[in-house]
């Protein structure tokens, strides 16, 4: 019979995906909560001594931890709301002009397609203080009469700052992109008839424009928090791989210390990290999801 | 407010790029519109009628030409200065606000010393609300009522600040038949409720006839006819006028003047009243003419001949109406219109008679009779007399009345 | 209502603040533009300046005056950059070429194929978006440790195979092909993979193509599964490499050479965004908001 082979056809097809993510996604999960909660394992001889919440309140009282904590909700807090409103400017003049606007694009996206951490590289270089030379950003800010600042190895504020400058270079083309294109989608009828009536351009702009791309920046704004609290590789080419050392730590990084290199081999450790990362997502994200329940207008 | 328009001219870039020629959508077009009239800009698709609609509210700008809402010259006027109302197409109603909000709108943009207090915003919507019988609507989204509600509240929304002039583009096209009857009808008393200066825009040349007080016939970007529907109607001063206006289409025929009288095929249909005229083309001088073609005389046409010749025969169009026709039996009779009977469509009061003719420009004449007139035949030949106010004659090349 | 002057300077005042609009617009695009543009400017000119003549710019020169090549000998001979960039090509390649089968099946069996189950099946693997990648790359690490794949094509490649997301994406476009077709096919006598291969793959290629994209900018730039997996030099890829050159390179702080680095690093997939830019940022865009 066809449907039997078809049956057959189907699963075959699936039997690949199915494996790879049994393999590396499905059985991962449930072992991580499985290693949380394991106390004092080792994993040169794959042993523990029991099972609680040990591995937790190490981690929550780990001062790196509490750290990198601090370090992933500034970054967030900062990064998020100010790259949606920057994106939102940025494809706003965008939209409105048409004379170069495809080179603008472009340029726009570039970073999009760059590898961060070369680039990083780069940012380090431009904002860091060295024996040989102050750098292009202490150039900069001379001629304004400030005085050099060491943001690389220097103060806190410092080094957040460019922290953040850079998450918000890698995450802004991406949120362009999306914005200009949802902007178009607006139908220009709506400015017509606003425009008819007399509307002011703010007020276009907030009574028509924004309800309209609520939606959008809605979803702009929760995958931002999402990617935010993810934040690690950025890190690492602005501080280098310790970060623990730069002061810069963030929960992600922390977890991966936890489980390789200089500190690692704690599996355990990171396992109630990740967990506890997965929490702080989980809850921000339905917080969000509620709020824009209540304000964003859907089609 | 009189609304008038000088020499008009709005060309655009052509979409295909290779063209380098622009595509004009409006030639030279000058209109006067009365102060508190309904007129209708009528015309096919593309023939430019939205783009005038466009240049009067500010939306776009004229390539050449004037504007002038009264006195004032508004040509380089920004839309939101100009004081119009523009009902869309597809109404354009904001989708996140309700009916009250959106009819507000208009309202809260207003600076200075037309700033209303929230109660006299209140009372003017409740008002305009009113008048387009949607007050019990207020609380709804435009996406929760029929296209024929949304339709008023867009009419509302536009009508809300007192415009000075309130346009329409196609206000009817998006609603179904039996509500774009009734809509028509309220259109047509909000308008002289109000008494503000209404110019709407169609391609259903029914809609236009039925309401306006007066119609602007388009084709290409320029006026073929204006005046009353129903003169125009009557009196069509070009082919294309004759078929854009009435349903069913008139019927054309390829006919010639010969020997006093007006020929379709070898039929000799009526006699031909040549008036010597002086080459006249002035609209006035065409539009006595047409009071004078009123007086036609029976089984016979009054034209203008230019050329005074009665002997050398002259190629024209011969445009019937439906009505026109007068089915007879008697093949004896003179001045009779032969044609093949194909099949008879009885609709009650009237009936229509499908036949062909030899002569005849397009695939079937339609010929409506009153059913009790209906006519007997012989050999699957029909028989017809022409009604002289129903006949219009046009020259062959330039498709111009004669 | 008003005289001629106050229409008149309505008028004016309606251009001048279009003037001064436009301008204020072009003025911070281009601001923003030269943010964006300024690393990368400043990373190709300095990866042609000589080691000797960046070190004696205290404040650094925005001009090269003699352009040397030097650099970016050294930063193919002294580190292993070629190594870094072959061994990132083969990574890429391969992740994506398996991806592809699995994910083309997968939307193939979702979207054409009737079975029991397949609704349940469905909204598992779509619940399994969800699961964070940070979550399951503890047990990733040491399942791949305890097989003895680390410093390996295979323990690099296994785990980034597989993408829920690109199914979803595929099977919704695989659905728009019009039945008809297939039954067509059917009644020709095709076979469902001859069909899949012959005329669902050629019309979702648009789909393919972005997926395609998507992948590989991933790969390329995907650090943190090779930094865990890869502590042998030989098997890094470009990311984990330009951290060791910086960490490790050149014997000492030689950045004009590791400008270079970076530049070589930035310019294959640089030169793919130049050449298919409408593709891709239509293809980000498109599955930016599918999700």
């Amino acid at each position: 019979m066809t449907n039997k082979k078809q049956t057959l056809t189907a699963w075959l097809c699936l039997l690949p995906a199915i494996i790879f993510l049994g393999i590396f996604l499905v059985y991962p999960m449930i072992d991580v909560f499985i290693y949380s909660f394991e106390e004092g394992y080792n994993f040169a001889s794959q042993s523990y001594f029991g099972l609680g919440s040990y591995n937790y309140s190490y981690v929550l009282h780990d001062p790196y931890f509490i750290q990198a904590l601090k370090n992933t909700f500034i970054i967030v807090l900062i990064t998020v709301p100010l790259s949606t409103g920057i994106a939102l400017i940025i494809s706003l003049a965008l939209s409105s002009i048409t004379k170069l606007r495809e080179l603008f694009q472009t340029i726009f996206f570039l970073p999009y397609v760059t590898n961060t951490l070369a680039v990083g590289l780069v940012f380090m270089i431009l904002f860091q203080k060295t024996a040989y030379t102050d750098g292009m950003v202490n150039v900069l800010i001379n001629l304004f009469g400030g005085e050099s600042i060491d943001f690389i190895d220097g103060p806190y504020p410092a080094k957040m700052f460019v922290m953040c400058f850079y998450t918000i270079w890698v995450v802004l083309p991406f949120k362009i992109l999306i914005l200009t294109s949802n902007l178009a989608s607006v139908d220009p009828i709506y400015y017509k008839a606003a425009q008819i009536d007399a509307t002011p351009k703010w007020r276009v702009f907030f009574k028509i424009t924004l309800p309209m791309i609520s939606p959008m920046i809605f979803y702009l704004a929760i995958t931002g928090f999402i990617g935010a609290f993810k934040a690690y590789s950025d890190e690492v080419a602005l501080f280098g791989t310790d970060l623990n050392a730069a002061g810069m730590n963030t929960i992600v990084g922390y977890i991966y210390d936890m489980l390789y290199g200089n500190s690692g081999g704690y599996p355990s450790y990171a396992s109630a990290a990740a967990i506890i990362l997965f929490a702080i997502v989980f809850t921000i994200t339905v917080i969000n999801l509620l709020v824009s329940e209540k304000t964003v207008y859907y089609q | 407010m009189k609304i008038v328009l000088e020499n008009l001219t709005k060309k655009f870039p052509n979409r295909d790029k290779k063209m380098k020629e622009d595509v004009i959508a409006v030639n030279s077009f000058s209109h006067e519109i009365t102060d508190g009239k309904l007129i209708g800009l009528l015309g096919p698709s593309g023939c430019g009628k939205s783009t005038v609609l466009n240049l009067i509210s500010g939306l776009e700008k004229p390539t050449s030409g004037k504007i002038f809402f009264g006195d004032d010259d508004v040509t380089n006027l920004p839309p939101e200065n100009r004081g119009v109302g523009l009902v869309f197409q597809n109404y354009a109603l904001y989708p996140h606000l309700n009916v009250m909000e959106n009819i507000r709108f208009p309202l809260e943009n207003l600076r200075g010393k037309d700033k209303l207090t929230k109660d006299q915003m209140e009372v003017k919507v409740l008002e305009t609300a009113k008048l387009v019988q949607i007050e019990g609507l207020l609380d709804r989204k435009p996406g929760e009522m029929s296209g024929g509600q949304q339709q008023r509240v867009a009419i509302a929304r536009a009508l809300v600040k007192k415009p000075r002039v309130l346009l329409l583009d196609e206000p009817l096209s998006n609603l179904d038949a039996r509500l774009r009857l009734q809509t028509r009808e309220e259109l047509k008393r909000i308008q002289l409720e109000t008494g503000i200066t209404t110019l709407f825009v169609t391609h259903d040349q029914e809609e236009a006839m039925s309401i306006c007080d007066s119609i602007v016939v388009m084709k290409e970007g320029r006026i073929m006819q204006h005046g009353a529907p129903q003169e125009v109607y009557d009196h069509p001063q070009n082919l294309f006028v004759a078929k854009f206006l009435g349903t069913p289409q008139i019927n054309v025929f390829k006919g010639q003047i010969r020997d006093g009288g007006l020929f379709i095929g070898k039929d000799r249909v009526m006699d031909v009243n040549a008036t010597a005229a002086n080459g006249a083309n002035d609209n006035r001088v065409q539009k006595e003419e047409n009071i004078d073609r009123v007086q036609k005389k029976e089984n016979s046409i009054r034209i203008q001949n230019k050329e005074n010749e009665k002997t050398v025969a002259r190629d024209v169009y011969v445009a019937v109406r439906p009505e026109g026709f007068v089915a007879v039996s008697d093949t004896d009779l003179k001045d009779i219109l032969h044609c093949d009977f194909m099949k008879m469509e009885v609709m009650g009061r009237d009936t229509s008679i499908i036949c062909t003719h030899e002569a005849f420009e397009g695939t079937v004449i339609r010929a409506i009779v009153p059913s009790e007139s209906r006519p007997q035949f012989i050999g699957g030949e029909v028989c017809f007399k022409l009604k002289p106010s129903k006949v219009h004659v046009f020259d062959a090349e330039t498709e111009e009345v004669l | 209502m008003s005289d001629t002057k106050d229409l008149e300077k309505i008028e004016k005042r309606d251009k001048s603040i279009k003037i001064v609009r436009g301008a204020a617009r072009y003025l911070f695009l281009t601001f923003w533009a030269l943010i964006v543009l300024f690393p990368f400017y400043w990373m190709i000119i300095t990866s042609f300046k000589s080691y000797s003549s960046y070190n004696s710019e205290y404040v650094p020169r925005l001009i090269i005056t003699s352009p040397t090549l030097q650099n970016y000998v050294s930063a193919f001979t002294e580190v292993s950059l070629g190594r870094y960039l072959i061994n990132t090509f083969i990574f890429t390649v391969i992740t994506t070429a398996i991806m592809l089968v699995i994910v083309v099946l997968s939307a193939f069996a979702f979207s054409r194929l009737e079975f029991p189950g397949k609704n349940i099946v469905f909204a598992l693997f779509l619940s399994l978006m969800m699961i964070p990648n940070e979550l399951v790359i503890i047990t990733n690490y040491v399942t791949i440790t305890d097989l003895g794949l680390r410093n390996s094509f295979p323990g690099l490649v296994l785990p980034s195979v597989i993408s829920v997301f690109y199914i979803y994406l595929l099977k919704e476009n695989f659905e728009q092909i019009p039945d008809e077709l297939y039954k067509a096919a059917k009644v020709d006598g095709t076979s469902d993979m001859r069909y899949l291969r012959r005329v669902m793959i050629p019309i979702a290629k648009p789909t393919i193509i972005t997926i395609i994209i998507l992948k590989v900018i991933e790969c390329w730039n995907s650090y943190v599964w090779p930094r865990l997996i890869t502590d042998d030099e030989s098997y890094f890829l470009v990311s984990n490499g330009i951290q060791e050159i910086r960490e490790n390179g050149f014997g000492r702080e030689n950045i004009p050479a590791m400008m270079a680095a970076v530049v070589a690093i930035s310019v294959p997939l640089m030169a793919l965004f130049l050449i298919f830019r409408k593709k891709i940022m239509a293809g980000v865009a498109r599955g930016g908001t599918k999700g």
